[in-house]
């Protein structure tokens, strides 16, 4: 197995460095049309922060789910102190001395903070040895009918106090801030005192002083012996605490640096970590030269891109009229959401404009909010001159406005229904296809149905065929069989290649590029951002709700520079001069001082650039 | 009509999400579905009388010689359908739109509270026909009313519908009482019920028999009921906002005012069978009446798996174990408690049969669909 232009940076200095405590040979993990691990090689030292980055989909959650007993590798082995093991259950990797902080709350919202850490188990006495515990069974819970709650509570005093985490062990999980919450997950995690412990972005539901403490107590923490794996999104997080860095893409590792190197850059001065920041981005998002097959494959949008970095402006073309403007539209965040905060851009007929960002950055209420279906706190959204903030989804839809959701068995589609139905689930009641007193005419929708199956290339063996039983580049075309029929205006395309083989991905981008080319206008909302280089003009990027600077796609760097702003990293563009984050003074503070943070570890001048796009809001 | 029948006829059917290709197949296997297991509670409920010393086969040969076959047998079960042909299309609207309406005993009473408190002045101060039609609005009105607090905190708040209709059934249930022993009480008798009507000034009877003319109308309710479910706009948006919520958001349907509308429908529905319940068979009411036709008749339904033609065999099949069972009982002198005991085993064996009979993997997926039916779901 070879890493495929991968700088082993600290592949140098391994072998004087103690045994591994974990060792991942060749992991390989399959999923129905997805490889998420492709021979991955991964070695885990004891006091040792070892950061994972890389996009959405690049393996790094399925990896540690491997390691933590939750999933079965198909090919590969494991070593755990340099004896082979395999973790058929999360209580096997927990007796093993496997922690781990999921990315979604697993904790029992009903119960008190102490309750949940004593469904894990008993804290682990001081000096019991590892190897005698053979399961959970004999932890405190195990042991007798009493729940120790006595003790147990002694035992959380004590590790809440060496986290420095202020929970209250007697409080009900459900009511506590989301922050708080967290801390309580990475307690039950530590709580059987695990030589191991796995973080899956511990910090994104985390306000930056409690991240900073966070961090603060991983480091104690792998002081104190233990191994921590840290899976992050955002860069700046991974070298302020990383021993050492892993980058995966699409399943394989991309790179990965070694401890000397981040501490030498630590220590240096200005110029280093600007430099190692865009190395690392350019590992997570860069040159996708992995695989021959898909470039091929893939090959036109990929290669323009690549080539000719970024398509040709628009300008030489007269301006084509605005058909969609969007004014300060701010969302309320539902739970574990950001909602959106002031955004604002506007759309030309024929314009493709991109909107990147990591996933769960407001893309999903961006989306909603635009199609109708969810509920606008302040800001306006105008369509061809009319204001359309208050008019509902079915309005919309027949103004032209049209929306292809990535949640397409979900959202999109009724699989127990027929093609034929689910290509006019919006149309519903609507002459011809219904009569006046509302009964369906059969021949209408048939012949509807089938013009759209031939136009759209549905593959379905008859329109009275249930929508579930299609695969899944049929249940897209459906999708936009029916939200592209009838003269739309304007599209907002939701991740519109997400889970798609490559074939059928590129067969989409062509559908959006033609229809642009009809006249209609595209905002594609995506987490790819090679997608977005390859069909966008302009790209905008969502970070925490906001949209924050929009980018012409128009020259090489520009990848960089984007892919800087969906990870939060300094170098790309600052944040939109006197946008404040999250809408009031007080946070306000906190991103000051989060900045602060930034200045300080990359020691560059932080002033907001004075390039701004007509769209970037400003409050200031 | 006759397009429509014809259209289900040539090929897969528009509407129903359940319904599959090979119309001929399936058929078949409802009726296996339905028939074994009714089958395994009689053998069961056999068991029982042999243990408690009946004689099983005299029990049901008097059952269903009592319910089904004797002359007044079929007339008194047909009679007893009307009510409930119209509470299983009740259901069905609400099962459809993804709602569980378990409030339809306390809809059913107080709808035939107002119905037997109000007819004699209705009866006395109009013309047959107009006082008969005004009953029957009045009974779905209050029917339909008694949903309306339910529906409003589902479709606005997503509070689970379960609890609420099962509260304001038990407050249904009293009002009706109260207000039968307060407002309308009867001078005539001591104890508590309305002025009773004379049966020949309320619904027809069909000629020569003792079946009031109330079944039609509930024939040709539940008819209509399927109609619309299956072949309109209106049935359509039900279906959709029952198999998936969220998508109904996302087809842009007006989520809210369907789930009170349908929540409407379905206790309007289950007003006019407490209606044709007071106006065919009664004409009057006691405080304490209570025929408890909300719940087996539920369960069944659900099991009929939310059609209303489907329904109508189960409900039919109810009123003859109601009407023979009580006959039956009596000449076997057992208390008629047992008819519940039959009733409830034949349910069991029902829900059980749904999941044994799906292979192994899909077992599973049958109680997860359950569970998310139960779900509590979050605001529209």
């Amino acid at each position: 197995m070879e890493h495929t232009g991968a700088p082993r940076t600290g592949g140098a200095l391994e072998g004087t460095r103690t045994q591994p405590l974990v060792r991942l040979c060749g992991i390989t993990k399959r999923y129905p049309g997805v490889i998420a691990n492709d021979a991955i090689d991964l070695e885990l030292h004891s006091r040792e922060i070892h950061c994972l980055l890389g996009e959405n989909g690049a393996g790094k959650t399925t990896l540690m789910r491997i390691l933590a007993g939750l999933a079965k590798p198909d090919a590969g082995s494991l070593v755990f102190e340099g004896r082979p093991v395999l973790f058929r259950s999360p209580g096997e990797a927990l007796a093993a001395g496997v922690g781990m902080v999921h990315q979604h709350p697993t904790l029992v919202p009903t119960f008190t903070v102490l309750e949940n850490l004593l469904l894990v188990g008993g804290r682990r006495c001081a000096g019991e040895p590892w190897r005698d515990r053979g399961s959970r069974s004999r932890g405190l819970l195990g042991r007798g009918f009493r729940l120790p709650r006595k003790e147990a509570e002694t035992a959380f005093g004590e590790l809440a106090q060496r986290l420095g985490a202020p929970v209250d062990p007697h409080a009900v999980v459900g009511r506590l801030p989301l922050g708080q919450q967290q801390w309580v997950e990475i307690l039950r995690a530590l709580w059987t005192g695990p030589r191991l412990l796995i973080l899956d972005e511990p910090t994104a539901r985390l306000a930056p002083q409690e991240a900073a403490a966070l961090l603060a107590s991983l480091r104690s923490l792998k002081d104190g012996g233990t191994a921590v794996v840290l899976i992050t999104h955002k860069l700046r997080e991974a070298l302020q605490v990383a021993d050492r860095i892993t980058v995966l893409r699409a399943g394989r590792v991309a790179g990965v640096i070694g401890p000397e190197r981040l501490d030498a850059v630590r220590a240096s001065g200005a110029e280093e970590p600007a430099l190692l920041e865009s190395e690392i981005v350019g590992l997570m998002f860069g040159e996708r030269g992995v695989s021959a097959e898909e470039l091929e494959l893939a090959g036109a949008g990929r290669a323009r891109s690549r080539s000719t970095t970024g398509r040709a402006p628009a300008p030489a073309l007269p301006p084509t009229p605005v058909v969609l403007s969007v004014r300060d539209l701010t969302v309320a965040p539902r739970r574990q959401e950001v909602g959106l905060h002031s955004v604002s851009f506007s759309l030309r007929a024929g314009e493709i404009f991109g909107i990147a960002g990591v996933d769960g950055n407001g893309q999903k209420e961006l989306a909603e909010a635009l199609a109708g279906e969810r509920p606008v706190r302040r800001g306006s959204i105008v369509l061809d001159g009319r204001d359309v903030t208050k008019a509902g989804v079915a309005a919309r839809y027949e103004l032209g406005l049209r929306f292809v959701t990535d949640d397409r068995l979900g959202q999109g589609l009724i699989p127990s229904l027929p093609v034929s139905l689910n290509l006019m689930l919006k149309r519903i009641g609507r002459p011809p296809w219904w009569s006046r007193t509302g009964r369906l005419s059969r021949t209408a929708l048939l012949r509807e149905a089938e013009r759209l199956i031939q136009a759209f290339e549905i593959k379905t063996p008859n329109p009275e065929a249930t929508a579930g039983a299609l695969s899944g580049g049929n249940l897209q075309r459906l999708i936009l069989a029916r939200e592209l029929a009838d003269r739309p205006r304007v599209v907002v395309y939701l991740r519109p290649t997400q889970g798609l083989d490559a074939r059928t991905a590129l067969a989409v981008r062509r559908r959006i590029e033609e229809m642009a080319a009809q006249g209609v206008a595209a905002a594609v909302i995506s987490t790819d951002l090679d997608e977005l280089l390859s069909v966008c003009g302009r790209i905008g990027v969502l970070y925490r709700g906001h949209l924050l600077e929009v980018v012409e796609n128009d020259g090489p760097g520009v990848e960089y520079k984007i892919g800087g702003l969906m990870v939060g990293a300094p170098m790309g563009g600052r944040l939109a001069a006197g946008a404040d984050l999250d809408g009031d003074g007080a946070s306000e503070e906190l991103h000051n001082r989060e900045r602060a943070a930034n200045h300080e570890l990359t020691s560059q001048p932080d002033e907001p650039t004075s390039q701004g796009d007509e769209s970037t809001p400003r409050l200031g | 009509m006759n397009g429509a029948v014809s259209d289900s006829a040539a090929g897969a059917s528009p509407a129903p999400a359940w319904s599959k290709p090979r119309r001929g197949l399936a058929a078949v296997r409802v009726l296996i579905r339905i028939t074994v297991p009714v089958m395994a509670g009689l053998i069961l409920g056999a068991v029982i009388l042999a243990l408690l010393g009946r004689n099983p086969w005299t029990f049901y040969s008097d059952l269903f010689r009592a319910g089904l076959i004797s002359h007044q047998g079929w007339q008194a079960m047909l009679t007893r359908l009307a009510p409930l042909l119209l509470m299983s299309a009740g259901y069905v609207v609400a099962f459809r739109a993804g709602l569980w309406n378990i409030g339809g005993d306390g809809q059913f009473l107080l709808a035939a509270a107002f119905v037997a408190g109000l007819s004699p002045t209705l009866v006395a101060g109009l013309p047959r026909p107009l006082a008969l039609l005004l009953l029957g609005l009045l009974g779905m009105a209050v029917g339909g009313v008694w949903t309306l607090l339910p529906s409003y905190l589902k479709a606005w708040f997503g509070v689970n519908e379960i609890i609420t209709t099962v509260m304001m059934s038990f407050i249904g249930m009293n009002l009706a009482a109260l207000l039968i022993k307060e407002a309308w009480r009867t001078e005539s008798v001591m104890v508590p019920q309305t002025d009773a009507v004379p049966l020949d000034q309320l619904l027809p009877r069909l000629g020569g028999t003792t079946i009031h003319a109330g079944i039609i109308v509930a024939g040709v309710v539940v008819l209509a009921v399927w109609y619309v479910l299956r072949y309109t706009a209106t049935g359509l948006r039900l279906t959709v906002l029952g198999a998936s919520p969220a998508a109904a958001r996302h087809a842009g349907l007006p989520v809210r005012r369907l789930i009170v509308g349908a929540f409407f429908a379905s206790g309007a529905l289950v007003g006019l069978g407490a209606a044709l319940e007071i106006l065919g068979v009664w004409g009057y009411m006691r405080a304490d009446w209570n025929p408890k036709f909300g719940l087996a008749l539920f369960a069944l339904v659900f099991l009929a798996r939310l059609d209303p033609l489907g329904a109508a065999p189960l409900a039919t099949f109810y009123a003859v174990l109601d009407i023979g069972g009580h006959e039956a009982a009596r000449t076997a002198s057992l208390d008629s408690d047992f008819i519940l005991v039959l009733v409830g085993l034949i349910l069991l064996c029902l829900a059980a049969w749904q999941v044994l009979r799906l292979p192994a993997g899909e077992r599973l997926t049958w109680w997860r669909c359950l569970g998310d039916r139960l779900r509590l779901r979050d605001t529209p």
